[in-house]
């Protein structure tokens, strides 16, 4: 089909062709413009749509973000959440292992805390507790990654359908949990902070983001420096690769997705016996799957990771106060953030590749 | 040029394709009666009160005006702002706050923006209203649906219900003279006459829903039974169209719901089966099946807070508003679909409401295990294993709503057959 379109002189409008790596200010131009002009067009957006002042909004939005110390600690422990989930996911998309069940992974860990909570809490002393909910957590995690880690490492099934599948078995299990242990029938279990994680210095969120902060830093050590962490490089570059210079796929596979499990079971932890004190359904809050936005945006490196979690909920918690400031149904914020992010995720793409027009195009026709 | 060609092609097909769907009324349908006025419409609002300037009240929904639940809270204090004459920097609204820590944020944050009174409307926001009202002692906190307000001890704190169940037992009757139509007709004998209805879980609140309803029917048309399926959720329009489909197979010739989707009042729709609605009129979309619907109006309870705190008065810990207040509003009966003579027999009812000579849950007109209920010990303080506290049956009949606002009816009477308890 080809040969035959270019024998009768057709020829592409344009071709997409991989550029050399930008010098970094001309990449930071780049995605500074992109950011500019997402900010223009979700002004002309809003102002046919609403007729408010775009100026107005964007204001909200910081406000939204920034106003008060209290906005700043939640916006603080909103980004420590879904960077840890974000850092959970990143180990197996760098080994190419698309992972889309974080969703669940988090809460079966978040299930296994509230249990050890609801069923162990008044049994044992409260350090002793802390550890088992941590155990618990961890391993819950693992399990449901070492499921779809295993079946793929062996039989090579699809790790995307087998994730996936999980999450919607987790959901059901926690709703199951409500509705059996919940005795009112009301599906909504009192929250029990008696048996939450500590916290330090009278500030409830500073705990989640020192353990995150941590962990950070640890991922990406893994990453960077870690035999192991390099192993996962090869492994995801090119599979034939890893096994032509010795490396043992299988195990790489399971290896990985134990960490990747275990901390999904950490975020599940924090979320439930750090802030929550309780489960639902929508625990989790579509974190797994904003997860791998953050991770891809930021190219798998963790510290990078920081800066892309935080301008997605900066976004978030923007949108939540321009939609209530200004009365406006939510979907008019979520268009904003659709656009801004299209424009961060396009400049990405410019910043790899470039255009090039053919020049004979007016030959041709 | 073929791209372009191509391009402009599909794009007006796509334009047509709209431009179909946007027009299939047409103009040769048989003339309906349509809705008639509402025999319990929303009492208008009003003040003899001063409001304060730097006066604010903030509201924390669940969902945003898609559901039909939220959309009548929103409606309330929308109607009760404009009533009042107060501003958008007055009344601030939060919407899609889920049941978890970001209720708790939510509340902080309408407290720290100067709320004098701050509102959740759904069950799983209690505990954390519960915390931040704990933190903000000088600011009002007020849960609708909520048990907790009369154990807790806090100044602050408080419930909200309406006494709902009478807004029910009135749908109840106009299904019943539905049915009782349909027995006069010759469509169904008098054995024949049973109903279905979609709850979401087993629960009092929906108990006390289902039960004033049935016996709302039973009051006109006494052979009548009744069949219910649960979904295990308060929003699934699939599972509660899957619901009424199976009640509709067991040969339910008339379907409620205590739900918030669409899914029942469809599933009526395309089997031509009557359906009494929940939280507001589904006419719209199902004209040839809608019966009416009832509804709690919460402006009387926004009214009321406000005023009090305005006045400096103390919020009663639990506040259940009924007819005589407003806070149980039905719409308009589809008169397409209704029986005659329905109109006057609600309003019957609604007179005996009134005078406090009609009570919904009277002993003498239902039966548990083939006996009359004489004593009832039922779970009014909240408590992790349901423990039975306070009796209920009083100058014979059950207190609904007597001793804490929300509902505690939970008992299972003769007449009504639970096709599923999983939920």
């Amino acid at each position: 089909m080809m040969a035959k379109n270019e024998n009768k002189t057709h020829s592409p409008l344009f071709h997409i062709v991989k550029r050399e790596p930008l010098p970094w200010y001309s990449a930071l131009g780049v995605r500074a413009s992109a950011i500019i002009l997402a900010l223009l067009l979700s002004a002309v957006v809003i102002t046919i749509l609403t007729q408010k002042n775009p100026i107005e909004i964007y204001k909200a939005m910081f406000e939204g973000a920034f106003g008060s110390t209290d906005r700043i600690w939640n916006l603080l422990q909103q980004l420590a959440m879904l960077l840890c989930v974000s850092l959970a996911v990143t180990p197996a998309f760098k080994m190419k292992f698309w992972n889309i069940g974080a969703e669940g992974q988090v809460l079966v860990g978040g299930l296994a805390t509230v249990s050890v909570m609801m069923f162990l809490g008044d049994k044992m002393p409260l350090p002793v507790l802390l550890i088992v909910m941590i155990g618990a957590s961890v391993l819950a995690g693992i399990i449901w990654a070492l499921l779809p880690a295993v079946s793929k490492a062996l039989w090579n099934t699809n790790e995307t359908l087998f994730t996936l599948m999980m999450n919607y078995i987790a959901i059901q299990l926690v709703a199951f949990f409500l509705k059996k242990f919940v005795k009112s029938g009301s599906g909504v279990l009192t929250p029990m902070p008696e048996y939450g994680l500590p916290i330090i210095n009278e500030m409830p969120y500073l705990l989640n983001i020192i353990v995150v902060a941590v962990l950070t830093i640890m991922v990406y050590i893994y990453l960077k420096y870690s035999k192991q962490g390099y192993e996962i490089s090869v492994v995801g570059e090119s599979e034939n690769t890893a096994k032509y210079i010795g490396i043992n796929v299988k195990k790489v596979i399971i290896r990985t997705l134990v960490i990747s499990g275990a901390l999904c079971g950490i975020a599940g932890l924090l979320l439930v016996g750090g802030t929550n004190h309780t489960i639902s359904t929508t625990t989790a809050g579509g974190r797994g799957f904003t997860a791998i936005m953050v991770s891809w945006l930021a190219k798998f490196n963790p510290i990078v990771m920081i800066l892309t979690s935080f301008l997605i909920i900066f976004l978030e918690r923007g949108a939540e106060q321009v939609s209530s400031q200004f009365r406006l149904p939510s979907a008019i914020s979520d268009i904003i953030t659709g656009i801004i992010l299209f424009f961060i995720i396009g400049c990405e793409f410019f910043l790899q590749y470039k255009i090039v027009f053919s020049k004979h195009r007016k030959e041709n026709e | 040029m073929k791209k372009v060609l191509a391009l402009t092609l599909a794009l007006v097909l796509v334009v047509g394709a709209f431009a179909a769907c946007g027009g299939t009324g047409n103009n040769d349908e048989p003339k309906m009666l349509g809705m008639s006025d509402s025999p319990l419409p929303a009492p208008e609002i009003t003040k003899d009160y001063e409001i304060k300037e730097d006066f604010k009240i903030g509201f924390i929904c669940l969902h945003d005006e898609q559901s039909t639940y939220d959309l009548n809270f929103l409606n309330a204090a929308n109607s009760v702002q404009d009533a009042l004459g107060l501003t958008n920097e007055q009344v601030i609204i939060k919407t899609n706050i889920p049941e978890g820590n970001e209720c708790y944020e939510a509340a902080k944050d309408l407290a720290n923006q100067g709320c004098d009174i701050v509102f959740a409307n759904s069950f799983g926001h209690e505990d954390f209203m519960i915390k931040a009202a704990k933190e903000f002692p000088e600011v009002e906190f007020c849960h609708a649906t909520g048990t907790k307000a009369h154990t807790e001890g806090l100044k602050n704190y408080h419930n909200a219900f309406a006494s709902i169940y009478q807004g029910r037992y009135l749908a109840g009757i106009v299904a019943g003279m539905k049915l009782n139509e349909m027995i006069e007709a010759g469509t169904i004998t008098a054995d024949q006459a049973k109903m279905g209805y979609v709850g979401a879980f087993t629960y009092a609140e929906v108990i006390s829903g289902y039960t004033s309803f049935y016996l709302g029917a039973k009051s006109v048309c006494p052979t009548v039974t009744m069949e219910v399926q649960f979904t295990g959720s308060w929003y699934d329009a699939t599972e509660e169209k899957n619901a009424a489909e199976a009640l509709l197979n067991n040969k339910c010739v008339l379907i409620s719901q205590h739900a918030d989707s669409m899914g029942a009042p469809s599933a009526c729709e395309a089997a031509k089966v009557p359906n009494v609605s929940y939280n507001g009129s589904t006419y719209d979309s199902c004209p040839e099946t809608f019966l009416v619907s009832s509804a709690i109006n919460w402006a009387p309870y926004f009214n009321y807070i406000i005023a009090c705190v305005n006045k400096g008065e103390e919020i009663a810990a639990d506040w259940c508003g009924g007819i005589a207040e407003g806070s149980v509003v039905l719409t308009g009966i589809n008169q397409d679909v209704a029986a005659k003579g329905t109109i006057e027999k609600v309003e019957e009812a609604i007179t005996g409401f009134k005078a406090g000579t009609l009570n919904v849950f009277d002993t003498a007109n239902f039966t548990v295990d083939k006996k009359a209920l004489t004593t009832y010990t039922a779970d009014v303080d909240t408590d992790a294993a349901l423990t039975p506290d306070t009796e209920a049956i009083k100058d014979g009949y059950f207190n609904e709503s007597a001793d804490r606002s929300a509902p505690y009816f939970n008992i299972k009477i003769d007449g009504i057959k639970l096709l599923n308890e999983k939920f």
